[in-house]
């Protein structure tokens, strides 16, 4: 992070890639944009209305959170317990990923982690995962779960872990310095043919729970896999996100984060930001750029700069949000 | 000595013929050899993705991805846990039926056994 900001003032025009998000644009969905970087980041930041994006390698001049009263920090697929040659050593990477975020120059007030915290649902891979992140300087650590976090017992030991204070499958919400926190559970019920699902308890559930917000509450949620159609051929999308996201219409700034696919992507609908964080384990290829999802192996030089941290900062009263991916370098 | 030394290879030869014949008249179903085909799961997808097989045929899956997979029957009448790398589950279709299946982790991973 460090290293990156430095380089902010360096920032020239072409390095932008300028999105118009209109402010109360709920209605305004024909403006949209996907862009995906393998390899380096997105720093994102809204701003009276226009959502501008950076590429890691020119970021614009921010005040790396001093100005904000939330900043946190988005951790996902870790994958405890992998230990093929994409990458054998997803202990050292994850310990990386804790020194990033432990060099920030504010601490974040917390971390979210969106799922496949282990490989295989093994008690000592979870185990692993909690001591490296009781390393970060973070008061909390909060999570989703990835469906290879719930492999062969229905998610009973994510809960009995994880599940404290949680609904159903492990669905909870949380409120930061006026931001509204959803985690939800899309992992669970995988039906034949189909991507990610919520199910009709937690979406009603979500109902409720941002019924009673106003309006101009921000909203964060997180879930392992994105809410957006990524790459369906791929499974990589929630064939029931669109009634999630119809109960945060009326909201004016929406961020979506999610894991699950191994890099770093953003799209912007209207007053959604959707954000797609890397893993700290393994890179996974481009959509539909290789025979199948499956690990990416890269030379054993590049690997570090493909997994990565994000960090999100929260300016509370403008309704902004930036979202800033470092990579592991 | 020739002779002597041919003489065990038609007992032998005698005797196989018949065991095979006793075998093939006294054989009740659940004797039969059992057959076995293979299915295996590579690049996030199962192959091949439709077999054909008689009634009593034992299915053997086995993952050679990196990621792991499951093995799960749309009616849930057979679910294998999550096979890692190498891994293997077996399944043994007794009634003819077409039966279809997905990975439990990866659900855009279907394919059927056709059982006759």
């Amino acid at each position: 992070m460090h290293k990156n900001h430095a380089r902010d003032a360096k920032a020239a025009p072409d390095n932008e890639l300028l999105h118009q998000q209109d402010r109360d644009g709920i209605d305004r969905r024909g403006f949209l944009k996907c862009m995906a970087w393998a390899g380096t980041g997105a720093f994102c930041l809204i701003q009276g209305g226009v959502l501008r994006s950076y590429s890691l390698d020119g970021l614009p001049s921010f005040g790396g959170g001093h100005h904000a009263e939330l900043s946190f920090v988005q951790l996902s697929d870790s994958h405890m317990g992998f230990d093929k040659a994409a990458n054998p050593d997803v202990v050292g990477t994850l310990k990386a990923a804790v020194d990033k975020v432990n060099a920030l120059p504010l601490p974040p007030a917390f971390i979210l982690h969106t799922g496949d915290i282990s490989h295989l649902s093994k008690p000592s891979e979870f185990d692993t995962v909690d001591q490296i992140l009781k390393s970060a300087r973070t008061n909390d650590v909060f999570f989703v779960p990835g469906e290879h976090d719930v492999l062969n017992d229905e998610g009973k030991q994510y809960l009995e872990r994880y599940g404290k204070g949680t609904q159903g499958a492990g669905w909870y919400s949380f409120d930061k310095n006026g931001v509204h926190f959803v985690g939800l559970v899309n992992v669970m019920n995988l039906k034949a043919g189909g991507l990610g699902s919520f199910g009709g308890e937690q979406l009603e559930w979500l109902e409720k729970d941002v019924k009673h917000l106003s309006k101009s509450t921000p909203i964060v949620v997180f879930a392992h896999i994105p809410l957006w159609s990524v790459y369906p051929e791929w499974g990589w999308g929630t064939d029931d996100s669109a009634q999630a996201l119809s109960y945060l219409k009326r909201f004016g700034s929406v961020t979506v984060l999610n894991g699950h696919i191994h890099q770093t992507m953003q799209k912007i609908e209207g007053n959604v930001t959707f954000h797609t964080a890397a893993s700290t384990a393994f890179p996974q290829p481009k959509p539909g750029q290789a025979p199948s999802p499956g690990p990416m192996k890269v030379p054993a030089d590049q690997l570090r700069s493909l997994l990565g941290v994000t960090d999100v900062t929260a300016v509370h009263g403008k309704h902004t949000l930036a979202v800033t991916d470092s990579n592991l370098t | 000595m020739k002779k002597t030394r041919f003489l065990p290879f038609w007992i032998v030869m005698f005797l196989f013929v018949l065991s095979f014949g006793a075998n093939s008249f006294a054989a009740s179903p659940d004797q039969k050899p059992a057959s076995e085909v293979v299915v295996k799961i590579d690049n996030f997808s199962f192959s091949p993705a439709t077999i054909t097989v008689p009634a009593g045929t034992t299915v053997r899956w086995t993952n050679n991805d990196d990621i792991p997979h499951s093995v799960v029957s749309d009616n849930k009448l057979f679910k294998s846990k999550a096979l890692d790398t190498d891994e293997q589950f077996t399944y043994k279709f007794d009634q003819p039926g077409t039966y279809s299946y997905f990975c439990g982790l990866h659900p855009k991973m279907t394919a059927k056994v056709v059982v006759q």
